[in-house]
């Protein structure tokens, strides 16, 4: 099985980083031109769920990113380690013009529900233990693919 | 940049003409923009979506923001996006039935509500 792993501090920045890494091993993976852009939105939509996260929770760890392809699918995880994330603030009409607001992002399960809409199979698992979440996406591949993702370590 | 931004008066419709990305890093700057438009009296915005290469669920927040903003004054925000990539985001969030969605700039300076 093919892996990269990418891993980047919680930056809005860096959210185009991973959807740009991610669309880039895809494609080497045979992923169809076609079917690229779902996988960028939808990538893109989880890592800034994940920075986030960080962000909310004042976690200073960077996110991570797992890409992987086998025969049938190439599946991305993105993992974040925000521990007690707090609610999210919408912004106070009355407020307005106070002070520069920050872009409040969509109360929380928006970015989930455009991911379910551009995934084959996905799940977003908590983890209870110490803290965090982890998304998977996966996509279906094509049956002929490029020799070089066929070939495995022994 | 990884975004653009551009304004010009056809009529008596604002065009807001944005190019590249928009993200969770670049929405501020639209955002920004849009807030400006309003507060300095203009309420009836056309955004052309035609250059933009990508538009995430931050990117649309900003844009369903500034069609709240200009309503509260009787306004009106139509984009304007035939690219099916951009679309797809509207049609999975069913904003497509919020936002007057046009083909061209002269259809949504021309469009009434």
């Amino acid at each position: 099985m093919a892996t990269v792993e990418v891993r980047f501090s919680a930056l809005p920045g860096h959210v185009r980083t991973g959807r740009l890494i991610a669309a880039a091993v895809a494609r080497r993976s045979g992923m169809p031109e076609g079917g690229l852009d779902d996988l960028r939105l939808a990538v893109g939509e989880a890592c800034a769920r994940a920075v986030d996260r960080h962000r909310r929770a004042a976690a200073d760890q960077p996110v991570t990113m797992l890409l992987s392809a086998d025969d049938a699918c190439f599946t991305v995880t993105v993992v974040d380690e925000a521990g007690t994330v707090g609610p999210v603030e919408l912004p106070d009409p009355e407020r307005h013009g106070e002070q520069p607001e920050p872009v409040e992002p969509w109360p929380s399960g928006v970015g989930i529900a455009v991911i379910a809409g551009l995934v084959d199979d996905l799940a977003v698992i908590e983890r209870s233990d110490f803290g965090g979440s982890r998304v998977r996406m996966s996509w279906r591949l094509p049956s002929t693919r490029p020799a070089w993702v066929e070939s495995s370590l022994p | 940049m990884d975004l653009s931004l551009s304004t010009r008066t056809e009529g008596d419709r604002t065009v807001v003409v944005v190019g590249g990305e928009i993200d969770v890093y670049t929405a501020p700057k639209l955002r920004e923009q849009l807030i400006d438009l309003v507060s300095s009296g203009t309420y009836d915005l056309v955004v052309d979506m035609e250059g933009v290469d990508f538009l995430d669920s931050t990117g649309l927040g900003v844009l369903v923001g500034g069609l709240k903003r200009v309503r509260a004054h009787e306004g009106s925000l139509r984009l304007v996006c035939t690219q099916e990539r951009i679309l797809k985001i509207f049609r999975i969030t069913g904003l497509t039935k919020v936002f007057p969605i046009h083909a061209s700039v002269e259809d949504a300076v021309a469009a009434t509500d």
